[in-house]
């Protein structure tokens, strides 16, 4: 890839807003969004369900107009030049996009000639896609035979058959079990490597730690963080420690407050959660403090920062809880 | 021209996919035929009655049970819609530049291709009954049945995309289908109707369309319903097309 196309992003959104009006009034589902993705990045972006993914990623999609704000994807403005922008991207839905009764090979070549291949030229790209996902075999069952994770990988070779610049993928491994899930990511760095811009959804916090190259975690239809996984999980220095207290979280998380080696402590779940810079110098100081006190912990856990670190810091929420 | 190119593809699959699973086919004839065989006889004496429009019995029951056939077979269409919508195979198309007319009328060819199929078998099925086939008359009556189906079709198409399931559907669609069948004549003719009756059935597209396609089979080439008929079903098409064609310009499910 050159300088050139690897600076200009590939999908550029500024004060994206989507307001949606039902019968208790009007939700900001999309309330201010402002996006760079660079072009050959997988970007994953990541929330608890209803915070705006979705609905983000329809308006990004061509198939739902933005309420204010522009974006522009591929080069193009996704409002006013629909039809260019759809000739360069490839969206698959969480719904999916495979009809039951069809056979994927049929569905492979209708969607290459609705997007102006020839016959011949639909039909060997068929062959190829296949062959790459692994379905030659299945490529003329109904589409209703396949397993979870060979329905998904077919939906994601419908949206890639006119080698699109830009991939949009809706909660690409929602459902899949663990083997399928890698499988798909697999895939998905595959896709990397053609150049193709992988723009996906997800609330799988090890999901877009393995698989992103840069992230955005949205709540209440906002931007909270932005960053490559190791920047947002280094914005919180140091380690975590959870620590139980048996109902005493309260008066430790004042005690613990006051230390001067406690960054930040808080009540999450029962437990209490600090952010040191050192964890192996707080643990012990922790303990003789407690001790101090007359109180003993019940359990103990010092780890790195994860994303759900992150989004607990930014969201106040545990992502864990939020998606489940 | 892309918009031809693209109907093509959606018919071939549309068909394609209806062939395959052909329960809904299979059905849709099977109610016309049990109305041929169980009903159609009680009508040899009714015909004799005054004011029971001229012609054979079949003559004057046949192209009324043609429309109902047109009538149910387009007018649950929008199941099949519900069921691609669901399983995201329109929203996937909706993001390829394919023309958004060829998504209405790709699958409407092929609701009016499966109706002159079913409408074929009734005829034939008719004739031992004593049907009589005059063949111009029944071949503008065919063109009819066509116009009926592509006018149809997607108005059903449309209140899918709407109302995007088939729970929310199915009431509109019954609502919409029994009086539009009882104030066309199909099972009796109009013509034996009190005044007030009559009246309110002339608002009814279809009771035009059942008047023409009698007047056809019936060998009655100059009569003005036959012009009428054509008009409204012409008029009424080119209105659904367009407005089909907009709702899955829009379709967001």
């Amino acid at each position: 890839m050159n300088a050139q196309s690897s600076a200009a992003p590939v999908i550029e959104t500024a004060g994206l807003r989507r307001i949606f009006k039902g019968h208790g009034g009007a939700v900001e589902a999309v309330a201010g969004v402002d996006l760079s993705v660079a072009a050959g990045d997988i970007f994953g972006f990541l929330g608890p369900n209803g915070a705006g993914k979705t609905t983000t990623l329809r308006i990004l999609a061509t198939l739902l107009p933005p309420t204010a704000g522009t974006a522009r994807v591929a080069g193009f403005d996704v409002a006013r030049q629909a039809r260019e922008v759809r000739t360069r991207i490839g969206y698959v839905a969480q719904s999916g996009g495979s009809y039951r009764e069809s056979t994927g090979r049929e569905e492979l070549v209708i969607q290459g000639r609705l997007f102006g291949m020839g016959k011949a030229e639909a039909g060997r790209r068929a062959v190829e896609i296949l062959a790459t996902l692994d379905l030659s075999e299945a490529a003329d069952r109904t589409c209703k035979t396949y397993s979870g994770g060979m329905r998904r990988r077919l939906n994601i070779g419908i949206g890639m058959v006119h080698r699109p610049s830009v991939l949009f993928l809706d909660e690409p491994t929602t459902g899949l079990d663990p083997q399928a899930r890698a499988r798909l990511w697999e895939e998905i760095r595959k896709l990397r490597e053609t150049g193709t811009t992988v723009f996906l959804t997800t609330h799988y916090l090890e999901e877009a730690d393995a698989l992103c190259d840069r992230l955005a975690i949205i709540d209440h239809g906002k931007i909270v963080a932005e960053g490559s996984p190791d920047e947002l999980k280094r914005e919180i220095a140091g380690d975590v420690l959870t620590v139980g207290v048996n109902g005493h979280g309260e008066r430790v998380v004042k005690l613990l407050e006051a230390q001067s080696y406690v960054r930040e402590a808080c009540l999450e779940d029962g437990l209490v959660r600090l952010y040191v810079d050192r964890g192996e110098e707080a643990v012990p100081a922790v303990l003789r403090l407690l001790d101090g006190n007359g109180l003993a912990p019940t359990t103990m856990d010092l780890h790195r920062p994860s994303l759900d670190d992150v989004f607990l810091k930014k969201t106040g929420r545990s992502l864990r809880e939020t998606a489940a | 021209m892309r918009v031809f190119s693209d109907t093509w593809l959606i018919f071939e699959r549309s068909l394609v996919l209806s062939l395959r699973n052909p329960v809904w086919v299979i059905m849709g004839i099977l109610q016309p035929i049990l109305y041929l065989l169980l009903f159609g006889p009680l009508l040899t004496n009714i015909a004799r009655m005054p004011g029971f429009p001229p012609g054979g019995a079949f003559n004057v029951f046949v192209p009324g049970l043609l429309v109902m056939t047109a009538l149910f077979g387009s007018a649950y269409v929008g199941f099949g819609l519900c069921d691609e919508m669901r399983e995201g195979v329109v929203e996937r198309m909706t993001v390829t530049p394919m023309s958004r007319v060829a998504m209405l009328v790709g699958r409407s060819l092929r609701d009016v291709v499966l109706l002159l199929g079913q409408g074929l078998i009734l005829v034939l099925l008719a004739i031992p009954f004593g049907l009589e086939i005059n063949l111009g008359g029944v071949a503008v009556a065919f063109l009819m049945l066509i116009l009926i189906g592509i006018m149809m079709s997607p108005v059903s198409y449309t209140l899918a995309l709407l109302l995007k399931s088939e729970d929310a559907l199915a009431p509109v669609v019954n609502g919409m289908a029994l009086p539009l069948l009882l104030l066309s004549g199909v099972m009796l003719p109009m013509s034996l109707a009190p005044d007030w009756l009559q009246t309110v059935a002339k608002l009814n597209p279809l009771f035009h369309a059942v008047s023409a396609i009698r007047a056809l089979f019936n060998a009655r080439y100059g009569d003005g319903e036959i012009v009428i008929g054509l008009v409204v079903l012409v008029v009424l098409a080119v209105v659904t097309i367009t407005l089909g064609s907009r709702s899955f310009g829009r379709a967001t499910s």
